[in-house]
């Protein structure tokens, strides 16, 4: 188990510091950005999700455990019941409002 | 796998250090697994709904940039400070553990006084949970987000309650390090609504 790392807050601060820039750019992307909507909303979704690993990389240790291979595959499964429940909604209701 | 500080057993952390607390913690992230599916059932009555504003305001018109960056902004610090406290736990450092999570609290405590205010504003302007479909959706949604982190903010005092009087246990580490997940959670969660809800609100 790689503990050593744990001790300093280092590893935290990178985080945090990762977490400020990303939420910053997705602002910036969001007001600013002179490209269009769909482009915009694309890239703030995939800064989410950087910061979203950011998250349980430094923060929430996730590979930590003795059960650290399950407890990705469950998060693995839940990521993707969500992804499936939100883009399916989405997906059926854009031909709702044809 | 050197103990680095002399209240952690050779094997690591201390709240790893029986299988109970093992078995707690591979809980906890199950439990993080379906809260993951509540808040997309959530996200998607949202989304989907987002348009229909039954002539009431819409996102554009109610949602400010400025109080969302320093909710966002709260809650990403809080994020941050707990994981400190969390480090300070598994070097021993009740003092430390303690000062970290005070801040997170406050922090946190911030970030739900700008949430209530914000509510409170909509809501005077007419745009309440009934006007239309749309704001439903969001009081709904952001509303179950403020209310976990609440109920985040007693369960903590609680953990740090018993801390203060029996100190660091295979027990009570594994708590405050459940509970520290927890918080986390909750950071991820509102990056979404911060992505999903405010930031494309702004834009569409």
């Amino acid at each position: 188990m790689e503990q050593t790392q744990h001790h300093s807050p280092k590893h935290h601060i990178i985080g945090f510091i990762w977490s400020l820039l990303l939420t910053f750019a997705a602002l910036w992307v969001t007001l600013k950005a002179p490209i269009p909507v769909g482009l915009r909303l694309t890239i703030i979704v995939i800064l989410a999700i950087f910061q979203f690993v950011v998250q349980l990389v430094y923060f929430m240790h996730i590979s930590e455990g003795d059960s650290k291979v399950f407890q990705i595959i469950n998060l693995l499964y839940g990521i993707f019941v969500a992804v499936a429940t939100v883009a399916g909604s989405i997906w059926i209701m854009l031909y709702n409002t044809m | 796998m050197a103990a680095i500080s002399e209240k952690a057993t050779s094997s690591g952390p201390l709240e790893y250090s029986t299988e109970e607390g093992s078995l707690k913690i591979f809980g906890f992230w199950i439990f993080l697994g379906a809260e993951i599916v509540l808040f997309a059932t959530l996200f998607a009555t949202y989304l989907v709904l987002h348009g229909q504003t039954a002539g009431g305001p819409t996102s554009k018109e109610l949602f400010e940039v400025r109080d969302f960056m320093i909710e966002t902004l709260l809650l990403l610090t809080s994020s941050f400070t707990c994981g400190l406290a969390v480090l300070e736990m598994r070097k021993g450092n009740k003092k430390g553990y303690m000062a970290w999570m005070a801040i997170t609290l406050l922090l946190g405590l911030g970030f739900l006084g700008m949430e209530i205010r914000e509510f409170v504003t909509y809501v005077s302007e007419g745009a309440g949970l009934s006007r239309s479909a749309f704001l439903s959706g969001f009081f709904i949604l952001v509303g179950t987000h403020g209310a976990h982190v609440s109920l985040g903010v007693l369960w903590i005092l609680c953990v740090m309650a018993q801390i203060a009087k029996r100190g660091f246990t295979p027990m009570t580490a594994r708590k405050a390090f459940i509970t520290g997940l927890y918080w986390h959670f909750l950071d991820v969660v509102w990056i979404f609504i911060f992505t999903a809800v405010y930031l494309t609100g702004v834009v569409t």
